[in-house]
């Protein structure tokens, strides 16, 4: 499946499509939601969007990590990182295939043309949901 | 900061809005980054960071309180990776 990549401007036209307001000054207003989220992140805030998911900071200290290539020890500094969690409505909407991609276990017919690694990749394995007893791997009898 | 604190300072910033537009601007794209990524989409914010999904293969686990083996399935779970600028920023270098 070819996979786009959805831009600024694509959410840009999303806005000035649903709401009415210029090009332009939908392209600003989607600027000026991301830069109050970065603006809120910066003073160490988190942001907590309902139904999509939570950014936070979350601080890193120091650590002794190698340069791969050459094998050096070198100190990783203490640092801030941004780290998002997603809601489980974002992830339920995810899995529950709007999506072209079948991730829902339901094998889907391969054509011949764009198989290339899918071939390997579809283990025949029932879905059994947590709690049910599985009919695998069970230890005994 | 919730999505309604959000609202509310991106309505005192825009004045000649009405708030409920505010409010439809913010949903929208939250809305719109989240149907792309059930699309199977990425979507890249230069500067602020990219979503993207990545696929878990189906595992066996096990239910904790029992040992149980279970099998779980294959599932996607979003990502997001900040981008350079931002993680420059919260780290002071901008």
């Amino acid at each position: 499946m070819a996979e786009n990549t959805v831009t600024r401007a694509d959410l840009s036209e999303a806005v000035y499509q649903e709401v009415g307001l210029s090009r332009n000054e939908s392209a600003i207003l989607v600027e000026s939601v991301l830069t109050e989220i970065a603006d809120t992140l910066t003073r160490g805030e988190t942001v907590k969007i309902s139904s999509f998911g939570s950014f936070s900071v979350r601080q890193k200290g120091q650590r002794i990590g190698r340069n791969p290539k050459t094998g050096q020890e070198v100190p990783i500094l203490p640092r801030k990182v941004l780290v998002f969690r997603a809601s489980n409505v974002l992830k339920s909407m995810i899995n529950s295939g709007t999506g072209d991609n079948s991730v829902d276990g339901a094998p889907l017919p391969t054509d011949s043309s764009d198989s290339v690694h899918q071939s390997q990749t579809a283990p025949e394995q029932p879905v059994t949901t947590f709690g049910t007893g599985s009919p695998f791997n069970q230890p005994g009898n | 900061m919730t999505k309604s604190e959000l609202i509310l300072r991106l309505a005192e910033d825009n004045p000649h809005l009405y708030q409920r537009d505010v409010e439809r601007i913010v949903s929208t794209i939250f809305d719109e980054i989240s149907t792309a990524l059930a699309r199977g989409d990425r979507v890249e914010l230069r500067g602020f960071g990219a979503f993207s999904v990545k696929t878990r293969e189906a595992r066996t686990g096990r239910n904790p309180r029992t040992g149980e083996s279970v099998s779980v399935a294959k599932k996607s779970v979003p990502f997001f990776k900040s981008g350079k600028d931002l993680r420059d920023r919260l780290n002071g270098r901008k």
